[in-house]
């Protein structure tokens, strides 16, 4: 059997070991050599719409499994229309590998129709981008681009193919080692490292497990799980790091920061010891540093060296993969358990009884109304069919905020949330590729108004592979979000927030052949969620809410994390 | 304040970008780079001069070293270093101050490297400040034209260079899945 492949056929043989069983993309005239060998592979190719959808279905599909998410694009407009997806992984740390076809490599700098430097553009989007000029280098580099984005922390991987690679002709050998001398990646910690936090975690009154996106990937939910019970102290879990402990774990809180409920941010102020888990110290959590956790040492733990100190200068930092030290952590603490234990039992005994006292006193409760509908209601709604186990895929703005307070997740890996960029557009394309990953899950995918328009163009790739997600559009008129800080912040001046000419959701499911509904009344609620859930294919409902709810809690930009906006009495806003 | 950043790195394509993108991504502007292969061809050294922040030192270094590429960086603002630039110059002469200006250069330790009868093309290395008198007397002969190397640095600590490595691919294998 000869081994002389193209190099199209050679990159799918590599995509082949690399386990990948699905890719998002799109054609072009660089990729032809690529979609043609596609065409008989058993590798399933999703044709989205927009490339940028590509990049954000293949991170949803990571998200949802932990894999490497794969995306393809071609040269010039179709990989500059992959870099939000890119930079979206790159925030959230999102194992995704993008293919891009390039000009043949002679014609490289010379304006060729559609070229673009993607090299260059996509440098500062990526974890590590490639550039293959050479068939004789793709195998390789094919590799390393799976390596370097699953391994350590995970990211984006650029591999810019130009099109006499593509299609040139080369024995290909399976590649049995690769070696890439300045990757490096700690992941067993410090072991002298980690007995001082078992200490300093049994020596605390007030210790707090501030758990983010790290847990999940590094699937450390049982080990986080058994942490936080043996220390039985209190959890909260960022926005990123949602049903990484179990939602309805009575240790966990919520999730703090700006949105945060009132019990997890205060718990974050009083706490002294923060035992902070594959997180970041972003500013959405953190309000102002100076102020956050002023009374708290802190352990900090993280596979990413540069995140240590970055924002907190930890008093213990140990850096290694959260699985592994977590683990030994609780081997630690478990032995350390019978002399220390019962130290602080009192004093954490009290702790836990200022846990449920700010629980009581400021709940994360929704709210009803008897005329309409209350977006938080809606999540209520959600959360209450979902029952812990579905997979949402949110959009960005006000129903982000309200679906992380109100739905609660019990398993890793089914809140599909884009987080640090916070790109709009992002909760179609993330539903498709988690779909896609669990046909058999349920999975909903909760837009606003305004982010569902962005990825308009997704509803035909939902039609077309039959995937049954169902897009709950909250809609109340506005960009939400924007709309709440110019109320808030900008006296209530309401400058290109409100968005009128809503298509109306029915026919344009009709015009896609899917079926869709538009949902006026508290009474009808319910009965219109059933009926998408009993719906064996996708679904769209378009829930009206009320046009001016505010997100509460609130800390403002820039604000002490103890110093919330708590909710109405506010002063309802009335449009211009 | 004036950071020196020493760096070992592979000696690939789009290497010096991720570099200098780092720095230029925070609007920092580098003061000297200069950038060559080492005894193995298939490295590069590389030395920056950039002002940084004091709070964001030990940051820039760590995301440097974070780089796929990187396989050292280091900060030698602080630790026992030899930091030399190189200076090229050329200067126009007259009959009259043509030995008064070898003299002058023999001082700073400067060589002619060309000579001819509009005037020489001198060359001294030494520490910025030195150099920076060197064409300053220069420059009070007449009229000059100079360029300046770039600082270039060698650490007089020996750091352990910790490298990754190789990863055997194993037939069949498929990515960790959780």
């Amino acid at each position: 059997m000869s081994n002389l492949m193209s190099g199209a056929r050679i990159l799918l043989e590599c995509l082949t070991r690399e386990g990948v069983d699905v890719i998002f993309g799109y054609p072009g005239g660089v990729t032809l050599p690529l979609y043609d060998a596609i065409y008989d592979n058993p590798i399933r190719h999703v044709l989205v719409r927009h490339e940028e959808n590509a990049a954000f279905a293949a991170a949803g599909y990571a998200r949802a499994t932990g894999k490497v998410g794969v995306c393809c694009a071609t040269s010039g407009p179709g990989a500059t229309n992959l870099t939000t997806g890119l930079v979206d992984a790159m925030l959230d740390s999102i194992p995704i590998v993008a293919l891009t076809g390039q000009v043949s490599s002679k014609l490289i700098g010379t304006d060729a129709f559609q070229e673009a430097d993607t090299f260059g553009i996509t440098r500062p989007c990526t974890k590590h981008n490639f550039l293959v000029k050479d068939i004789k280098d793709l195998a390789l580099i094919v590799h390393e681009a799976f390596h370097i984005a699953s391994t350590g922390r995970p990211g984006p991987v650029l591999v810019d193919i130009t099109k006499d690679v593509l299609m040139g002709m080369a024995h290909y050998a399976p590649v049995n080692e690769i070696h890439l001398p300045g990757y490096k990646v700690v992941t067993e910690g410090h072991a002298g490292q980690i007995r001082r936090a078992a200490q300093m975690m049994w020596e605390a009154e007030r210790p707090y497990v501030y758990a983010g996106g790290g847990i999940l990937a590094a699937s450390a939910s049982p080990e986080l799980q058994d942490l936080v019970e043996t220390l039985d102290c209190p959890a909260v879990c960022t926005l990123m790091g949602l049903g990484g402990l179990p939602g309805s774990h009575p240790n966990f809180i919520s999730m703090p920061g700006m949105h945060g409920s009132y019990a997890a941010n205060m718990g974050m102020y009083e706490c002294d010891l923060l035992i902070a888990l594959g997180v970041r110290f972003d500013d959405r959590v953190t309000g102002r540093l100076a102020s956050f956790a002023p009374h708290a040492r802190v352990i900090h733990v993280d596979i990413d060296p540069a995140e240590i100190g970055k924002n907190r200068v930890p008093d213990l930092p140990i850096v290694g993969d959260a699985k592994r030290v977590l683990s030994k952590l609780n081997r630690v603490l478990k032995e350390l358990e019978p002399e220390m234990a019962g130290k602080n039992s009192a004093g954490r005994k009290a702790w836990w009884g200022q846990m449920r006292a700010w629980q009581a006193e400021h709940p994360l409760e929704p709210v009803f109304a008897a005329d309409e509908i209350k977006p938080q209601h809606l999540m209520y709604e959600i959360n209450k069919l979902s029952g812990g186990k579905a997979i949402v895929s949110v959009d960005v703005g006000q129903h982000q905020m309200w679906a992380a307070q109100f739905i609660r997740f019990d398993e890793p890996r089914t809140w599909i949330c884009s987080g640090g960029l916070g790109s709009m557009g992002f909760g179609l394309p993330g539903a498709i590729g988690a779909q896609m990953a669990h046909p058999d899950k349920t999975v909903f995918c909760i837009c606003g108004d305004g982010g569902f328009q962005m990825a308009l163009p997704e509803l035909a790739t939902l039609a077309n592979q039959g995937l049954p997600v169902k897009v709950v559009i909250m809609n109340n008129g506005y960009l939400g979000m924007v709309r709440q800080w110019q109320d808030l912040f900008y006296n209530n001046r309401l400058s290109a927030v409100q968005i009128e000419c809503f298509p109306n959701i029915e026919l344009l499911a009709a015009a896609y052949g899917i079926k869709g509904r538009i949902v006026q009344s508290p009474a009808e609620l319910v009965p219109a969620l059933r009926a998408a859930l009993d719906e064996p294919g996708p679904y769209l409902l378009d829930v009206r809410v009320t046009q001016f709810e505010n997100v509460y809690p609130m800390v403002p930009a820039g604000g002490a994390i103890n110093e919330m906006v708590l909710a109405p009495p506010q002063p309802v806003a009335v449009p211009k | 304040m004036l950071m020196t950043i020493s760096l070992l790195m592979e000696n690939k394509p789009g290497a010096l970008m991720r570099v200098t993108g780092l720095l230029s991504s925070r609007g920092y502007n580098i003061e000297s780079l200069t950038v060559a292969r080492t005894l193995d061809p298939s490295l590069s050294r590389m030395t920056i001069t950039v002002d940084v922040d004091s709070r964001l030192r030990a940051l820039v270094i760590k995301q440097m070293n974070r780089l796929v590429n990187v396989l050292q960086a280091a900060d030698l603002s602080d630790s026992p270093a030899v930091m030399r630039e190189m200076v090229l110059l050329r200067i126009r002469v007259t009959m009259e101050n043509r030995t008064a200006i070898l003299k002058e250069a023999e001082i700073f330790g400067g060589r002619v490297v060309d000579s001819s009868v509009e005037g020489f093309a001198l060359e001294a290395t030494g520490d910025p400040e030195k150099l920076e008198e060197f064409i300053a007397v220069m420059e009070s002969y007449g009229e000059i034209e100079v360029t300046r190397s770039g600082m270039v640095a060698v650490s007089l600590e020996a750091k352990r260079l910790r490298l990754a490595p190789p990863i055997p691919k194993s037939h069949g294998e498929t990515v960790e899945a959780s």
